[in-house]
């Protein structure tokens, strides 16, 4: 049977979640099909960049600029949108019921519901002036709650992740003052090494902020509206007043209206490779999926926009009658705090393993670091942090897949850069201190396009 | 330090105030002996505008340089409807031999024109006589008000990184009431510029001593044009460099586009000027410079011995090879970011606008359909002009030559390049000129797509959609919507300002000049995800 004709018949692909993972999901599926889609969200019409609401706020941006389709878009290539909450999905008549009762029936069902924040049940999480930073609504309430330093006269951070940086960022944006409680005794500590984790609480303070390490949170107080007034630090009973209390602890799967039906879950959905569930029809991808088996040295609920993304398209390749299993190459990340930009390709661990060996080299400015992982006896590169500083991702992602040396990557740095033309270069100066502390005689190549296009 | 801006702002305003408020002041009028001087440089031939003039300006009354060019656009009229009405009565005669002998006695040029030039003479005044202390009330006031709004921003603005908060919360940046005031004062001032020139005489006042210096003569409302521009891209670029001191690739390009402007836009045709050469600006290629193949320039040329003869051939290289070449090499940025003027100005007193041009699938249609028809337009009046100019004929192909010519210097030469370019920054950004009009950007850009080195580099997989580099974009490029696929950036639009780069937040985008091979990298998947499409592809064809 010829692809075109297993398309043609028509099925309905529902999606629940409008977010990079659905969305990715509901392309590749009009790509590759002329089946039905629709795309369900309660939170926002329309696909927007969760990653970019900092920016709306900090006035970098408007909302609308964060959605990176134009309205017309979703007609024009025939994905359906719906607007409403799920409630609970009937698995046994194919259909999802929404909150105001109606519903909407599925050949295939596509979960991609997302994260909630985390909250541990501190006294006082549910007040006015709490919030996460995850969803528009957040941007809403923050909005309402901290427009200026008048309004909000202090913010609370409680979580020293990856928005709980952002958070403080923003709110300092607007010169609001920031207590920022850390529950570990460094700055994203079971992420980042030693040092790019100091290198972080030093910038944090830089940027004013009140950075409190090895610091929880007790309790969170309110004045008799229910408006936070203050909260209390566990270690030693101190009481911070503040007007905005951010709760930015991680984020878990998006899965209450889940948890009533036959599907299996965890933490998340469990998904086997195929990001199947349970139920022969019905999938789930992105933050809400749960791996039945890890694969590799990946967590098995990872909530991360490319993950999302792959997620999304492998799917879409199962779901087009091309079954296909996940299978996420190396790993990478980015983010960005405050003034400095981190990539990472491969594995740097925040405790070396008993195999691994470290490089690390730092800029006297302190803003600027590169930290190498390679195998202690093989000497095969494992991973990159660099701060400060771009790299290549297919320089790096070539250099992975072909198991190449520590060595060779150093020789090539001048490759794998990204940074803008005419910006300072650090290679040589690296490569040095490698050859210095390994007694090796590493010499540094010039950039070669030939290089960078073909081999590596 | 938010005092100090304060304070900056006060004194710039007062600089701004003067300087518009000397439209309103002196005096104007002739001595009899004064318009027959001119009447004889002019060598009309028109046997009423003397007595007309006399009447209306030769006076004791201190006339407003309103109703001196009132009364001087009504003198020019007169004289030359006394003609007009002879022609078309020797028309009707069917008289073709009188009719013809008419047209001599005709004054052509425009009206504020006339005006101008007799206002230059007949200007007094306390602008007039004090030109060095208005310079520093109004061009010193600016400057020194402005640089105590900038400077303190090196420390307000906290360490070097990306300073765009509060650009969408700021109604000077947000379309709101300052935004829209800015508009208005710049439409006026470019409307006054092009159609009104006699109406600013007593800006020409004030940079009269300037010009004297450079040039031996008096300011043209083009110097003042030309100076104020340079001294507002001047204070503008320190902004720059405040505000982007941690880019390098910002820095030395803000540095490049002032060098060229100063020098070579600038300095370089006044010095020529006052030499007796063409005053000839070494870097404005044609078409942009739309008059270089004009009927006047061609003959200043031939008549200027050998340096005329090089600027000719310069100036037809510089179209045909140098610019192509460098497109190649470089991408278009080498002219439009790093040596135009008219980038220049966008560069540094549009950058607090960049972010307001239109990023929709049907602006970019407008687009190109726009630009490629000022391109077109600008060719074939170049063709008819040089036609006409080899062989006499006053058209070509049914187009009349002077009629094309006034049509582009009018329609895009004025409005689109001046009043709407710049006039409309806080509105619609400040590449609009750049983006919609330019022709010699249409140009580039077809070089650009289709033959050139240059492209934005998308790194891998590592876009996240924030949509902070199709904000950001001057040109109105969706940036996103190739990086968010992975696909590197090629598009004949891209002036490479470098400014998507910088402001993205995940390290994705880098401006690169490479081998032309890969240079275009439709996706399918992006790197990361190993999924195997040939094995898919395959399985399909099954």
């Amino acid at each position: 049977m010829s692809a075109l004709s297993k398309n043609s018949r028509m099925k309905h692909i529902v999606i629940i979640g409008n977010g990079i993972s659905g969305v990715t999901a509901a392309r590749h599926i009009r790509k590759n099909s002329k089946n039905q889609i629709t795309l369900v969200s309660g939170e926002t019409p329309y696909f927007f960049s969760r990653t970019a609401l900092m920016y709306v706020y900090m006035g970098h941006m408007e909302f609308k600029h964060t959605q990176p389709y134009e309205n017309w878009f979703w007609a024009k290539n025939k994905i359906d949108l719906k607007q409403g909450f799920v409630n609970r999905i009937d698995t046994d008549n194919n259909c999802i019921i929404f909150e105001d009762n109606t519903s909407i029936s599925y050949d295939q069902l596509v979960i991609a519901s997302g994260s909630k924040i985390n909250k541990f049940g501190w006294p006082g999480q549910d007040s006015k002036g709490v919030m996460g930073l995850y969803r528009k609504q957040d941007l809403e309430q923050l909005e309402q709650f901290a427009p200026n330093n008048q309004v909000c006269k202090r913010a609370v951070i409680v979580g020293g992740g990856l928005i709980g940086i952002e958070l403080a960022e923003m709110l300092r944006s607007r010169n609001i003052p920031v207590t920022f409680l850390v529950r570990e005794k460094s700055f994203w500590k079971e992420v980042l090494p030693d040092q790019e984790s100091e290198m972080i609480n030093r910038h944090i303070r830089e940027h004013h902020v009140d950075l409190r390490l090895s610091t929880q949170l007790r309790e969170i107080k309110t004045d008799a509206s229910g408006q936070v007034i203050s909260v209390i630090i566990e270690e030693t009973g101190e009481e911070i007043f503040c007007d905005v209390v951010g709760l930015t602890a991680g984020v878990s799967p998006n899965i209450d209206f889940v948890k009533n039906s036959n599907i299996v879950t965890g933490r998340g959905i469990k998904v086997n490779r195929f990001l199947e569930t349970n139920i022969a029809n019905i999938y789930a991808i992105g933050d809400c999926a749960e791996q039945q088996e890890p694969m590799g040295e990946r967590k098995a609920i990872e909530a991360v926009w490319y993950t999302g993304r792959m997620m999304g398209e492998t799917l879409a390749q199962t779901i087009c009658n091309h079954r296909t299993a996940y299978h996420p190459g190396h790993w990478f990340n980015s983010a960005k705090f405050f003034d400095i930009e981190y990539q990472t390709y491969g594995w740097v661990w925040a405790k070396p393993k008993e195999n691994e060996a470290r490089f690390y080299w730092e800029h006297k400015n302190g803003k600027m670091c590169i930290h190498l992982n390679y195998d202690k006896n093989t000497h095969t590169f494992i991973g990159i942090n660099n701060f400060g500083m771009r790299m290549r991702h297919a320089f790096f992602d070539k250099v992975l897949t072909k198991k190449k040396s520590v060595a060779y990557v150093l020789a090539r740095l001048s490759d794998a850069n990204f940074d803008p033309e005419f910006y300072k270069k650090y290679a040589l100066e690296i490569v040095s201190k490698f050859n210095q502390e390994n007694n090796t005689s590493i010499q540094l190549k010039k950039k070669s396009w030939k290089r960078i296009f073909s081999e590596a | 330090m938010k005092s100090i801006q304060n304070i900056g702002l006060v004194i710039f305003l007062i600089g701004l105030s003067l300087f518009t408020g000397t439209i309103f002041t002196g005096s104007f009028h002739l001595s009899p002996s004064a318009l027959d001087a001119f009447i004889i440089e002019k060598d009309y031939q028109n046997e009423i505008i003397e007595t007309e003039l006399t009447k209306a300006i030769v006076t004791d009354d201190p006339l407003t340089i309103f109703e001196f060019s009132h009364r001087v656009r009504h003198a020019y009229e007169v004289a030359n409807t006394h003609y007009d009405s002879l022609i078309s009565q020797y028309d009707a005669e069917k008289n073709w031999d009188k009719k013809g002998e008419q047209y001599p006695y005709k004054i052509y040029g425009k009206p504020h024109t006339l005006s101008f030039d007799l206002a230059k003479i007949a200007g007094k005044g306390y602008v007039k006589a004090h030109a060095g202390l208005m310079w520093m009330l109004t061009f010193g006031l600016g400057i020194l008000g402005s640089l105590l709004f900038i400077l303190p921003n090196l420390i307000l603005l906290g360490k070097a990184g990306i300073k765009n908060d509060g650009i969408y919360l700021k109604a000077s940046t947000n379309r709101g009431w300052i935004a829209w005031l800015v508009l208005i004062y710049l439409v006026s001032f470019y409307l006054l510029l092009y159609f009104m020139p006699d109406y600013v005489v007593n800006w020409t006042f004030i940079v009269d001593p300037i010009s004297l210096f450079l040039n031996g003569g008096p300011a043209s409302q083009w110097f003042v044009y030309g100076f104020l521009y340079c001294t507002i891209m001047v204070v503008m670029a320190l902004r720059m460099y405040i505000k982007y001191r941690g880019n390098k690739y910002q820095v030395m390009r803000t540095t490049s586009v002032l060098f060229f402007q100063i020098v070579f836009a600038f300095l370089i045709p006044e010095i020529m000027t006052s030499l007796n050469m063409p005053g000839y600006d070494f870097k404005n290629a044609f078409p942009l410079d739309y008059d270089f193949f004009f009927d006047w320039n061609l003959d200043d040329l031939r008549n200027s011995g050998s340096i005329g003869l090089f600027i000719l051939i310069w100036g037809i290289v510089l179209t045909l090879v140098i610019v192509p070449v460098m497109v190649y090499f470089f991408g278009k940025r080498w002219y439009c970011s790093w040596v135009c003027g008219c980038g220049g100005l966008a560069e540094t007193l549009g950058d607090p606008y960049r972010q307001h041009s239109d990023k929709s699938l049907q602006a970019w249609k407008l687009e190109r359909w726009l630009i490629h028809s000022v391109l077109i337009f600008s060719l074939v009046m170049t063709l008819v002009t040089l036609y006409c100019y080899f062989t006499g004929s006053p058209s070509f192909l049914g187009i009349h030559s002077q009629w094309i010519k006034d049509s582009y210097s009018f329609l895009i030469g004025a409005w689109f390049a001046g009043v709407i370019g710049t006039g409309f920054y806080p509105i619609f950004g400040n590449r609009v000129w750049c983006r919609f009009g330019c022709p010699l950007a249409a140009y580039m850009g077809i070089v650009q797509r289709f033959k050139s080195r240059f492209r934005i580099t998308t790194n891998g997989g590592q876009c996240i959609s924030c949509g902070n580099c199709s904000t950001y974009c001057e040109q109105g490029i969706d940036v996103r919507a190739y990086a968010q696929k992975g696909e590197n950036i090629v598009r004949s639009s891209c002036v490479g300002c470098g400014i998507c780069s910088a402001v993205c937040p995940r390290g994705v985008l880098k401006l690169e000049n490479g081998p032309e091979k890969g240079r275009i990298n439709p996706t399918d998947i992006l790197l990361g995800n190993n999924i195997d499409l040939i094995q898919l592809v395959n399985k399909r064809e099954k």
